[in-house]
């Protein structure tokens, strides 16, 4: 029996790409210099991540352990090659944003490490649950680091986030600090180092305290 | 199941295994790219003819793909695309080309039969985003400085950006980029005056 919470838990916090298991730092601190940005690089890749956990687990019992990376390697960059081509022929104005971020998905490392640690040991569904909670896990990762530093470096939130998601989400677009001059090394590379640094260290904060308020919760009764 | 495992442990499965995953992958990309195709290549003269029309503000009466020249330029050949009105070459618009920060930035410059710029269009770049892609008219209003200046207004030496003494706007922290338009357009103007004759057809079709 699996346990769906457990994996949605997993996914969203516990384990999350980003900030537990530190993978795809790659794409991560390239594009998450505003927050829209991050969503698209994020949803995209969770759309491949879906796909690709769904098609390994499927495969997994014919793959055998000795040639199952490059098995699944050359799954995974089909996929995005897939991907790349139908946006481009059939939604070729979301291409025309996404198109950016869709190669840099093969180098998402994420991907391979779900493929192995997860949807070559279990079966189609919860695969395809874990394929989803992971993607929008660091699909949320990827909007807050994308948020802090679209708000420190320009003071702006969502900005363009219509040319992603189209007019009707104009409304995201937010001025956060107005007139503001922008500070300029929250956008390049070293913000997004920080950033994460500090985001990392947060969440470490927080599982700490909750860690501790389980371990007063279990040893009151005892004392009393 | 059991079969499959003693199966699963010979060399030669494992052999076998690669090559149908490379045959079965190849066969759905090869499959995708016959169907997207036509697709993809209609998207791009489109897109295409959407890049000349943005720069090309002006009347016109025929179809600008099917009115090209194609001579040799500063690095390769140029293609350029035509408008006409009653026969009569009013513009040209043609791709240029410059060095940025992280690989060439290619505009589509529109240019009248005066040598007046008509717009510019940034049209593939792989600039920083958040910093160099302000050079997007959907980012930044930066591009449309270009229209209605020439080779002689601003002079030559002052069409730059600003940090080299010129009249463009660079962006914080960003100053590669926008010169790589500048400098691009500034010789695509150069292109047009030493071409014009060529490229403004004069005799005329009646």
């Amino acid at each position: 029996m699996t346990d769906y919470a457990r994996i949605t838990r997993d996914g969203l916090w516990d384990n999350n790409v980003v900030f537990a298991q530190m993978l795809a730092l790659c794409p991560t601190l390239a594009v998450t210099g505003t927050a829209s940005n991050g969503l698209g690089m994020g949803l995209a890749s969770t759309a491949v991540l879906v796909v690709s956990n769904v098609v390994i687990s499927a495969i997994r019992h014919l793959v055998s352990p000795e040639v199952r990376i490059p098995v699944y390697i050359v799954v995974i960059a089909t996929l995005v090659t897939l991907v790349d081509m139908a946006l481009n022929a059939w939604l070729h104005e979301l291409y025309k944003v996404l198109g950016l971020f869709i190669a840099l998905i093969v180098v998402n490392c994420a991907i391979l490490g779900r493929a192995e640690s997860f949807a070559a040991r279990n079966a189609v569904l919860p695969s395809a649950l874990d394929g989803l909670m992971m993607g929008l896990g660091f699909t949320a990762a990827l909007v807050v680091l994308g948020g802090v530093r679209e708000v420190l470096g320009s003071g702006t939130l969502f900005a363009q986030a219509h040319l992603l998601l189209g007019e009707a989400f104009a409304f995201l677009e937010l001025t956060v600090i107005p007139g503001y001059k922008g500070y300029l090394m929250m956008i390049l590379p070293p913000g997004g180092f920080l950033a994460l640094g500090f985001l990392l260290a947060g969440k470490r904060v927080l599982d700490r305290r909750r860690a501790e308020r389980a371990a007063r919760l279990a040893t009151a009764p005892a004392v009393a | 199941m059991a079969m499959l495992e003693r199966l699963r442990g010979h060399l030669a499965y494992q052999g076998a295994l690669l090559a149908v995953a490379a045959l079965l992958t190849s066969g759905a990309l090869a499959l995708a790219a016959k169907a997207t195709g036509p697709a993809i290549e209609a998207a791009a003269a489109e897109d295409l003819k959407q890049s000349l029309t943005q720069v090309l503000p002006g009347q016109y009466d025929n179809d600008l793909l099917d009115d090209k020249v194609v001579l040799p330029g500063p690095d390769g050949e140029v293609t350029v695309y035509r408008a006409r009105q009653a026969g009569r070459v009013v513009a040209v618009v043609f791709e240029v080309a410059g060095r940025g920060y992280a690989g060439p930035v290619v505009s589509m410059l529109g240019v009248d039969r005066d040598g007046r710029i008509l717009g510019v269009r940034v049209i593939a770049h792989r600039e920083t985003p958040g910093l160099g892609d302000k050079i997007e008219p959907a980012k930044d209003r930066w591009i449309h400085a270009f229209a209605g200046k020439s080779l002689g207004a601003p002079p030559a030496d002052r069409f730059a950006v600003k940090k080299d003494g010129g009249v463009f706007d660079q962006f914080a922290g960003a100053t590669i980029t926008p010169r790589a338009v500048v400098n691009s357009v500034k010789g695509g103007l150069a292109f047009f005056g030493r071409e014009k004759a060529r490229l403004l057809d004069e005799e005329v079709k009646s």
